[in-house]
């Protein structure tokens, strides 16, 4: 008695509990890409709780019936087989996998971080004429630097963008692998060094989102967060005209100095940045007379594995 | 070279007095706890005078059932350091918001992370599931011991070798920062320059050999030494799953190996496999590891799948049910296992169609799984089910892991693993199936098996209640974390600004601290029982009337295991016997050819240690020495030839007549 | 004590349960050590499979195609080749019981294996004195590293050889020193085996770079 009891006490506490998710970051997202994202992840629960809370059920339900104390019930010691059951067992489980392999294959070409957005929220394309916003990225020892190459302006732990319009992250690091992640927006995608991702998403209500690494990457790790802003578009021009009001200038030194170890670095703004400086980071020829990466290939090269150039590694094995 | 030469440097390498962390109240106090206990422990067996005891009976000891218990008291001594990281870090994390950073700065706190998984998987769980193994293998398949016995005493020191290597760090040095699976470039030299990350690397590298001999051995043994007439489809379950744990520990290891060897020529040579920069390439280490990684997982998995097996059969008094579909699931999951390791990977950018085909193969490994567990349904159907302390247990993982394994499901849909990878609920996610699976799996079978090793049943209320204290405390500690893992909360972080979060971390740490009252009964238990054995005695050997071979011996059996090698005509060999008149023989005897002692093992694993610490260290004149002594003693282990002797016929005949006597009441 | 189970009483039960006969237990070594191979070729794996990913990282250094000196690799690869013949001799003689033969075999595959070493050990000494060393780009880590492991393990193959023919001369071919020998045996095929895909993949497909 007290087991099944205590049991089924702990099953509607652990669901109440779950229910509680409903109003997380996760689950209440605030950018197109997270919306999907969570709906599949509903979906996806949804098929498995069709296998797991009948199992979960007839565990309980089994083993209070077929107790030994319970001389009642029907006990066959050499049953050990029934093909019909077998054949339940192995298709039942196959129908949701294949349900579920089906949405996986989809949603997950959909969702591929290096595709272009088609829309910026259900029922609403990409209207005519919005160009992307390209932000660079640089995750560094600890903090994040952003490029915003379309402005010519940099920030560091501060990123900002306007409501409604397709963004384009291109993502690289200086040292460690990290991960690039604004929960509200969009999952994440890593920050690796000398390599560039790509991460296509669109936020559509205006707030403050957290930003963050969820890769474990060093002593500053838990310094290495920045405020997300989504902003109207007239909001986001001023916050522009901000940086260009408040920045320094991100010359070659300013960023060697800034690439330096340091943790929990205050939102900085740069007004001015030394050309081709997100290049040479990508290709780790900041140092004058260090030879940049996609120099190294040779001409007959168009190896796609190749990690140096920036515009074949968005094409290497992507769908689009 | 300007420098004169410096012997010191030569022989003592980077080591230092500044190496002892002497400013760490915490390390000193467990230092000092450390020297109290076991000078103690040492004191009161010289008092005792058991060294030559210890020597003759455990140490060099070639017995399978000897090395399988000294496996399981390894991975119990682990798992209370591994555990007391994870007290650390729950304690830690209720506490380090806002203005409070904690009591563990991020130095120490990336230490314990990192310790406390390296420590949980390569010597708690590994130990525990080839502990297992072990000892029950060869009593399953008729067996008088593995195929190997001397490698399996040096598996056995291997093992304990890397796990001492470990626990040196904690008070020379400093154990890696790097997460336990220490992805470059934080790996690497630039970024790691310290000595954390080559403790990891030699611990894993000398366990690893210890691992990969027993994989061998254990398989070389299922496959050339089971009892006539038990072909491959009359085996038992455990010994099934066994079999496929073992061919995926030849299959697996030897990457671990390659890969943790090209870190070592990063870090020791200046290479450039994993490095960002002359060719080097991070996302390489990341495939490799998870190559060997994911397997790892079903190795620890598939046998405790076996005891689930064996066990809901035994408590159920049922044939178990759907035998090949059991074993057919077993191989279909084992085969598959080496084709899923990307989903550990989905955010590194591997594009669409890649990562759909492994999030695709991930969800198929589910079904084979599933129809296991639907097996064990099956089997309670229509049983007569006897809630024994492993019967619970089982129930408890039935529960629990179907859980797990569909929070795994989901993380398996690569757009939903970019917003969950790497968080709480990913934590959650694998602490889920390895508690609810290995740990719970283990409880259960040293719970079974404890008679048939000690000759006395465990006591049953301090199991019953280390049980629900580990239930429940597994509930309350890691349910919260899924919730944390949707509201953003990343892994490894040692400070946190959101106070909304607290209540959760709190309320883990209330679970954990269940949990600990869980292990504290089990302590209890194990003395209560020993304590009460006497009344707590299985004379006949077969005391939860078992189905399989392992039930027809003494309990403890002798140590050649089988005086007459049985002979199998059908699955669940023991029972068989039992309901077709079987009497055990009080003549006739014969002489039992055994393997002898060793003392290699221990030697041969003492010298990898030294050579694993002066690599370490960078004590280069000491790493060459034991490097050669290595190499002189394994080849003078080869020169001799005699390792076997007669267990005499009188000796025999004393060791059966009691049992016969006791078995022979009951069989009737 | 429970007696619920049904007897299944459909034949008499005379079944023979036990083995009352002096037995002899398979020996597990070939398999085993087979097993062992097995392992250490998914090492060579792995080492393979890296180098197939930076075999072209050359980090603007010398490639394949500058560095290999392939007489000298094919003169390398000769020695091996027919020391794995020298002692499939070996083996011949020792499955005719003749053990002068069996060990003069031996030290012929011996010296072969020592020529092929001395002349690897002159082409990574070359390499490194050229700045093409291990250090200098992922392509010459993945090289070194993948040529070097199989070197290594000819070292050890050596090493266990004249182990063996020590333990030859001194016990004679015993059943437990022939099992050894099929080891050895089964050890250096498998090195020439790796061998061949080391020359091919990584010999001639990097000169052609």
């Amino acid at each position: 008695m007290s087991i099944h009891r205590t049991l089924r006490k702990i099953f509607f506490t652990a669901t109440i509990a779950l229910l509680s998710g409903c109003e997380t970051v996760v689950m209440s997202p605030s950018g197109d890409i997270a919306a999907q994202q969570a709906n599949l992840l509903v979906w996806a629960t949804g098929l498995m709780l069709i296998i797991v809370v009948p199992v979960i059920f007839f565990i309980l339900l089994f083993a209070w019936r077929y107790r030994a104390g319970n001389k009642e019930a029907v006990y066959e010691p050499d049953w050990d087989h029934s093909t019909s059951l077998e054949l339940l067992i192995w298709a039942a489980p196959l129908a949701i996998v294949i349900a579920l392999g089906a949405l996986t294959w989809v949603g997950t070409h959909q969702l591929d971080p290096y595709r272009p957005l088609d829309r910026i929220a259900e029922n609403r394309p990409v209207p005519e004429g919005v160009e992307t916003l390209v932000v660079e990225v640089v995750a560094m020892d600890w903090k994040w630097l952003f490029f915003y190459p379309e402005y010519g302006i940099a920030v560091v732990n501060q990123l900002a963008a306007p409501v409604d319009r397709p963004i384009q992250f291109k993502i690289t690091s200086t040292t460690m692998m990290n991960s690039f992640f604004i929960p509200a927006l969009a999952g994440q995608i890593y920050a690796m060094g000398g390599m560039e991702t790509q991460l296509h998403a669109v936020i559509n209500e205006a707030g403050s989102y957290d930003g963050f690494s969820a890769n474990y990457s060093g002593e500053g790790f838990n310094g290495m967060r920045f405020k997300f802003l989504g902003m109207p578009e007239d909001d986001f021009e001023q916050w522009v005209a901000k940086v260009k009001a408040d920045g320094e200038v991100l010359s070659r030194s300013a960023y060697k100095a800034l690439a330096k170890p340091s943790q929990y670095n205050p939102v900085q703004y740069y007004n001015a940045v030394e050309p081709e400086l997100y290049e040479s980071i990508l290709n780790r020829c900041v140092e004058p007379g260090t030879p940049c990466m996609k120099d190294w290939m040779s001409p007959h090269e168009g190896n796609h594995n190749e990690p140096a150039s920036a515009s074949t590694q968005s094409e290497a094995g992507h769908d689009h | 070279m300007t420098e004169q030469f410096d012997l010191g440097k030569l022989v003592f390498g980077r080591l230092s007095w500044d190496a002892i962390p002497l400013h760490d109240p915490i390390l000193i106090a467990t230092f000092a706890m450390v020297v109290l206990g076991g000078g103690t422990l040492v004191a009161a067996l010289s008092y005792y005078k058991v060294w030559g005891y210890l020597w003759r009976e455990w140490i060099t000891s070639i017995d399978h059932k000897r090395i399988g218990v000294m496996y399981m008291i390894l991975g119990f001594v682990m798992l209370m350091r591994g555990f007391s990281d994870a007290i650390l870090m729950r304690v830690h994390q209720a506490f380090a918001f806002g203005d409070s950073a904690g009591f563990l700065p991020p130095d120490h706190y990336d230490q314990i992370f990192t310790a406390h998984g390296v420590i949980m998987i390569f010597f708690v769980a590994m130990p525990f599931v080839v502990g297992l193994m072990n000892y029950i293998v060869p009593l399953q398949i008729g067996a008088r011991d593995v195929a190997f016995p001397f490698l399996n005493n040096l598996s056995f020191w291997m093992t304990a070798a890397g796990a001492g290597l470990v626990m040196v760090s904690l008070f020379v040095g400093k154990f890696a920062k790097t997460g336990w699976l220490a992805y470059p470039p934080l790996s690497g030299i630039l970024q790691s320059p310290g000595v954390g990350v080559d403790y990891y690397i030699w611990a894993l590298q000398i366990a690893g050999v210890g691992t990969l001999l027993s994989g061998i051995n254990l398989v070389v043994t299922i496959v050339k030494m089971r009892a006539p007439g038990m072909n491959m489809m009359r085996m038992p379950v455990f010994v099934w799953t066994s079999l496929c744990a073992n061919i995926l520990i030849v299959a697996a290891f030897p990457v671990l190996t390659a890969v943790m060897g090209m870190l070592t020529l990063d870090r020791y040579l200046g290479m450039n496999f994993f490095t960002n920069d002359l060719g080097g390439n991070a996302m390489m280490y990341v495939n490799l590891i998870w190559i060997w990684g994911h397997p790892e997982v079903y190795i620890l998995i598939l046998p405790l799948f076996g005891v689930f097996s064996e066990i809901v059969a035994t408590y159920s008094r049922k044939r178990l049910f759907g035998y090949s579909s059991m074993i057919y699931a077993t191989v279909v999951i084992t085969v598959l296992a080496y084709m899923v390791w990307l989903h550990h990977f989905f955010t590194m950018g591997a594009g669409a169609t890649v990562n759909s085909f492994f999030g695709i193969a991930t969800m198929i490994i589910s079904i084979p799984t599933g129809a296991k567990l639907f097996n064990w349904l099956f089997t309670m159907y229509r049983g007569r089910i006897h809630f024994d302390v492993p019967m619970l247990w089982t129930i408890g993982f039935m529960i629990t892991f179907i859980i797990g394994g569909m929070t795994g499901v989901l993380l398996a849909v690569p757009p939903v693993d970019f917003v969950l990878h790497n968080s709480l609920f990913l934590i959650a996610h694998f602490h889920n199936v390895i508690i609810g699976g290995v740990v719970f799996g283990t409880f259960a079978a040293v719970t079974y098996w404890y008679p048939k090793v000690t000759g006395y049943r465990l006591d049953p209320f301090w199991g019953k209640a280390s049980f629900w204290c580990w239930f429940i405390g597994f509930y309350l500690a890691f349910m919260p974390l899924y919730l944390l893992g949707f509201m953003g909360v990343t892994r490894r972080m040692s400070r946190f600004d959101d106070p909304s979060l607290q209540i959760w971390f709190q309320i883990a740490l209330g679970g954990a601290l269940l949990v600990a009252l869980g292990i504290l009964c089990f302590i209890i238990q194990l003395y209560v029982s020993y304590k009460k054995r006497d009344s707590l005695r299985d004379e006949t050997g077969d005391p939860w009337h078992g189905r399989t071979l392992e039930w027809s011996t003494s309990s403890p059996p002798p140590q050649y295991n089988f005086a007459f090698t049985p002979r199998v005509y059908d699955i669940d060999a023991w029972w068989h016997m039992k309901a077709n008149g079987f009497v055990r023989p009080t003549d006739g005897f014969m002489p039992i050819h055994m393997p002898k002692n060793t003392a290699a093992g221990i030697v041969l694993a003492g010298i990898s240690a030294v050579f694993g610490f002066a690599m370490i260290w960078h004590m280069w004149l000491i790493a060459g020495l034991t490097f050669v002594a290595l190499l002189i003693a394994i080849i003078i282990h080869t020169f001799n030839y005699n390792r076997e002797y007669y267990i005499p016929v009188e000796e025999v005949e004393k060791a059966e007549a009691k049992f016969a006597a006791k078995q022979n009441e009951v069989l009737v | 004590m429970e007696n619920s189970v049904a007897m299944p009483v459909t034949q008499p039960a005379n079944f023979e349960f036990l083995v009352r006969e002096e037995e002899h237990v398979a020996n597990g070594t070939l398999l085993g050590f087979w097993l062992y191979l097995m392992s250490d070729c998914l090492i060579f794996a792995a080492l393979f499979a890296t180098y197939g990913v930076l075999s072209q990282s050359y980090a603007g250094g010398p490639t394949g195609a500058d560095l290999f000196d392939l007489p000298l690799v094919a003169l390398n690869t000769s020695f091996l080749l027919v020391s794995s013949i020298t002692y499939g001799f070996a083996m011949l003689q020792m499955q005719q019981g003749k053990l002068s033969g069996t060990m003069l075999w031996l030290a012929i595959t011996g010296v072969l294996g020592v020529g092929f070493l001395g002349l690897e050990l002159y082409e990574f000494y070359h390499l490194i004195q050229q700045g093409a060393g291990p250090q200098t780009s992922g392509f010459l880590s993945a090289f070194f590293a993948l040529v070097g492991t199989h070197g290594l393990h000819v070292v050890f193959g050596i090493l266990w050889l004249v182990t063996l023919m020590v333990q030859l001369r001194m016990y004679g071919l015993t059943g437990a020193n022939r099992r050894r020998l099929f080891c050895l045996s089964m050890f250096w095929h498998f090195l020439d085996v790796v061998w061949i895909g080391v020359f091919t993949i990584v010999y001639l497909m990097g000169s052609m770079s």
